[in-house]
């Protein structure tokens, strides 16, 4: 076990390194030049000059990548190019609102995305099943700015029920979360019904129903527990999404999270907030990853991690 | 009658010592109450040397003075933390006269030491200033640029009260450059305080004093009590919510909870609300000194040609774009924006004629038209403006392929001189101070055309340099006609060899809630974008 713990935490730390490598090297590439924007449209060529000896972007990609790292595992992760601040401040201070809608966008996916599947495996090839696939078909194609909009105009212009958009409270997560649960749980429906469909058929269902157990207690009991194992997983690349890829949801909503820090710097070739952003993701689908792996066995006892 | 204004503030106000007429405050005003605006994109810094955003530039204008200041909602300069100003008969030498008992936000008294810090520190390499070029005029600067001094040798602290500043050159234009942000008067302590982290703990002795600042979330800006102009500001606090997408922010105005969407209505949205007579009664409109264009590059066959250029002035249909933007933009005639000094009345510019394209093409020997590249910046409405425009060059067999990219990669191109053709929306110029000559040098001067500049035309005619430096160079106040006259000609010189098509000017539309008091300028400010801070006030 301890064995398998550090071997998974080496690979971990390669598969960041190639992150930071593949990202780094990706925004050195890229046809845009942070100077410019830093210098902005009134800077003299000496200005310009100046600032890309002062940050270090006038040296070859080695040198640039190699001082990042130095300082990265020195647990640096570099200023801001315009914010002028240090990137772990900016990511520090949007990580709770972002944990925060990540949590709660996962529970309303897994609520709703679950029950659909469930009840679409349960009921298969009738009206309801159909209804609830075509259903999911929507929610996984919907644009989420509609979607988000949709929601913040009902329950929240309308009928006043929720906040306009912003942090703070309970009923200010209701409906970022809700949109991200309807916008996700189309996956998880699709997942479940598949893989309930085919514990259904397994020989320990077969078993279950011979020796007279209720239909309740096979589908809840036997089948439900077996058929959420291969789902775990999808939550392990849900974390990574949710941790730096929900700008539009988030911008709707006011939400501080780190999809708008990311997005802006984007924007603007803020490498060191972009570098940031990609990284701590990239942390975040590892972990994901690492504990769906180690819940995995004491779900189901046949897995054994060796 | 702008046009008149603005050249009669120019003589004033170059009329040393004479100054501006000042601004009557509105009598009903009211003290007290706040109001809540918001924006989409955080708030990067407050450090009036660095920020160049347009959200943090009114800002930092009501955290922060300088010694040059503008009446509000006009563009005629007034006098800030100078109480008066004296220029010397050759023009070169500015003496100011500081107002005496101007405490920052720290409760220190500002002096001319701090004037003189102020300077240095922006034009300092280490500073980073994206404005630092502006002070290109003041003795020593290139000096300070390249590192060799510590200190403007120009700018001498005579008494605590007067600060003294000598040009290397003339510069008409040195009275807005002191009215910049980048020229701002900083407590010296609290900049070595905060370190590299002034741009999140501003002190100024402006207006407003940054009371909270959530990262990502608001700042809430909170009254000098002890600002030096008596009365002001009116509000108690200004608090801004960011991260907010325009089209909630107009939800949540109608809502009651918003008061200004710093970002503007947006444009799906706007017929909508200029639809119901009781919102669009909130909306003020005013001019703004920008200008929408597309560069042809000069250097690019054949676009190289003066007559292609020409033929494709003539093709464009500025009509029909205005009218793809809600028409909210004048067509343009001309690079200068209508309410510049220095526009020329009277000139039509190249009238929509596509015959007339088709037979400057044919005279070039290009009757069967030639395939280029449009370059557009991918965020709405650009992409739609650049499908017009190419549907316009289709008409006369110019075959152009549109590369909508991210901002950022435009710029690139565009400086590297690899676009042929650019839109230049989204990224089009806005002047940083009233004067025709802000228009000139970075976009369409020989200064601009470099590897990475500004002038995506690479257009660069000596000739009209020379004549532009020498129009700078008329500080005499009674000759303010004259310089303004030559200014129109340089840039009617331009439109003859057409290395731009300039296609409109856009309108600013502010809107506000039902409880907002002032005069409609102040939200329609050509300064203090979106809205000038100080003077406004709420009426409940």
């Amino acid at each position: 076990m301890a064995n398998h713990l550090l071997r998974r935490i080496f690979q971990s730390a390669l598969i960041l390194l190639g992150v930071s490598f593949i990202t780094f090297f990706l925004l050195f590439v890229l046809p845009a030049d942070p100077v410019r924007q830093i210098a902005g449209r009134s800077a003299t060529p000496q200005t310009v000059a100046n600032i890309r000896e002062q940050l270090g972007l006038d040296q070859p990609f080695v040198v640039q990548y190699g001082r990042y790292l130095i300082g990265l595992f020195q647990g640096d992760l570099g200023r801001s190019y315009l914010q002028k601040t240090d990137v772990s401040t900016l990511i520090a201070a949007r990580l709770p609102a972002s944990l925060l809608l990540m949590g709660a966008g996962i529970i309303c996916e897994l609520v709703i995305g679950l029950a659909m599947g469930l009840v679409a495996a349960l009921w298969r090839g009738r009206v309801i099943d159909k209804t609830l696939m075509m259903t999911s078909f929507v929610t996984v194609s919907a644009p989420q700015f509609v979607v988000s909009l949709l929601l913040l105009y009902f329950f929240a212009v309308k009928l006043g029920w929720f906040p306009i958009g912003g942090y703070g409270t309970f009923s200010h997560l209701v409906l970022p979360a809700l949109t991200l649960g309807i916008l996700g749980s189309g996956w998880y429906a699709r997942m479940m019904r598949s893989s309930m469909i085919e514990v259904m058929r397994a020989d320990y269902v077969r078993t279950a129903r011979a020796k007279g157990l209720s239909r309740a207690r096979v589908v809840l009991r036997h089948a439900v527990p077996n058929a959420i194992l291969p789902i775990i997983a999808m939550i392990g690349i849900d974390i990574g999404i949710f941790m730096g890829g929900i700008v539009v949801v988030e911008g709707v909503f006011g939400w501080p999270g780190i999809g708008q820090l990311a997005w802006q710097a984007i924007q603007r070739v803020d490498i060191p907030i972009i570098m940031g952003v990609t990284l701590v993701s990239a942390c975040a689908i590892i972990l994901g990853n690492l504990l769906a792996d180690f819940i995995t066995p004491f779900i189901d006892p046949r897995i054994r991690i060796r | 009658m702008k046009r008149l204004l603005i050249s009669t503030a120019l003589v004033m106000a170059l009329g040393a010592p004479a100054f501006a007429q000042d601004y009557t405050p509105d009598p009903n005003a009211k003290s007290g109450g706040g109001i809540v605006v918001t924006y989409k994109d955080d708030v990067a810094t407050l450090d009036p040397a660095i920020g160049y955003d347009w959200q943090n530039w009114s800002m930092i204008k009501s955290l922060f003075d300088g010694l040059m200041d503008y009446v509000p909602g006009t563009t005629e300069l007034r006098p800030g933390l100078a109480e008066s100003y004296e220029i010397s008969e050759d023009g070169m030498t500015f003496t100011f006269h500081l107002r005496a008992g101007v405490k920052f936000h720290n409760g220190r008294e500002m002096t001319a030491d701090d004037v003189k810090y102020s300077l240095d520190r922006v034009t300092t390499p280490a500073t980073q200033s994206p404005g630092a070029g502006f002070f290109g005029s003041i003795m020593g600067y290139d000096a300070m640029a390249d590192g060799s001094a510590a200190s403007l040798e120009g700018v001498t602290v005579v008494d605590p009260l007067t600060v003294q500043i000598k040009l290397s050159r003339p510069d008409a234009t040195f009275l807005h450059v002191m009215a910049l942000n980048f020229a701002s008067v900083v407590a010296k302590e609290s900049v070595a305080e905060a370190g590299d982290d002034f741009g999140h703990h501003p002190v100024g002795t402006g207006a407003f004093k940054l009371g909270e600042w959530t990262i990502g979330q608001r700042l809430v800006f909170e009254k000098n009590a002890d600002y030096w102009r008596a009365g002001l500001p009116y509000l108690d606090t200004v608090t801004f919510e960011v991260g907010q997408e325009p089209i909630v922010a107009l939800l949540r105005l109608q809502n009651g909870e918003v008061d200004v969407p710093g970002d503007g209505i947006p444009p799906a949205k706007f017929t909508e609300v200029m639809a119901d007579p009781e919102q669009a009664a909130r909306v003020v409109e005013g001019g703004q000194l920008q200008t929408g264009y597309i560069t042809l590059n000069v250097t690019n066959p054949p676009l190289d040609n003066v007559d292609v250029r020409k033929a494709i002035n003539m093709a464009i249909n500025k009509d029909r774009i205005t009218q793809i933007i809600n028409g909210r933009a004048v067509p343009a005639t001309q690079p200068l924006p209508p309410s510049m000094p220095g526009y020329t009345d009277g000139y039509a510019g190249y009238a929509y004629d596509i015959d007339g394209a088709k037979a400057l093409l044919a005279g070039a020997g290009l009757a069967d038209g030639f395939d280029t590249e449009l370059f557009v910046m991918n965020t709405d409405p650009n992409p739609r403006i650049a499908q017009a425009i190419q549907q316009d060059l289709a008409a006369i067999g110019v075959r152009a392929s549109i590369q909508s990219l991210a901002q950022a990669n435009v710029i690139e191109a565009g400086g590297a001189g690899t676009a042929p053709m650019i839109w230049s929306g989204g990224m089009a110029w806005i002047a940083d101070f009233p004067d025709p000559s802000n228009f000139y040098g970075p976009i369409l001067g020989c200064d601009g055309a470099v590897e990475g500049g500004w002038n995506w035309s690479k257009y660069c005619n000596e000739d009209l340099d020379a004549e532009a430096t020498a129009a700078d160079s008329m500080t005499d106040p009674a000759k303010v006609g004259d310089r303004m006259a030559m200014w129109s000609d340089v840039y009617m010189e331009v439109m003859e060899d057409a290395p731009w098509v300039p296609v409109f000017n856009e309108q600013r539309y502010t809107m506000k809630s039902k409880r907002m008091g002032g005069a409609d300028n102040l939200y329609v400010d050509p300064v203090s974008i979106p809205v000038n801070y100080d003077y406004v006030f709420v009426t409940e």
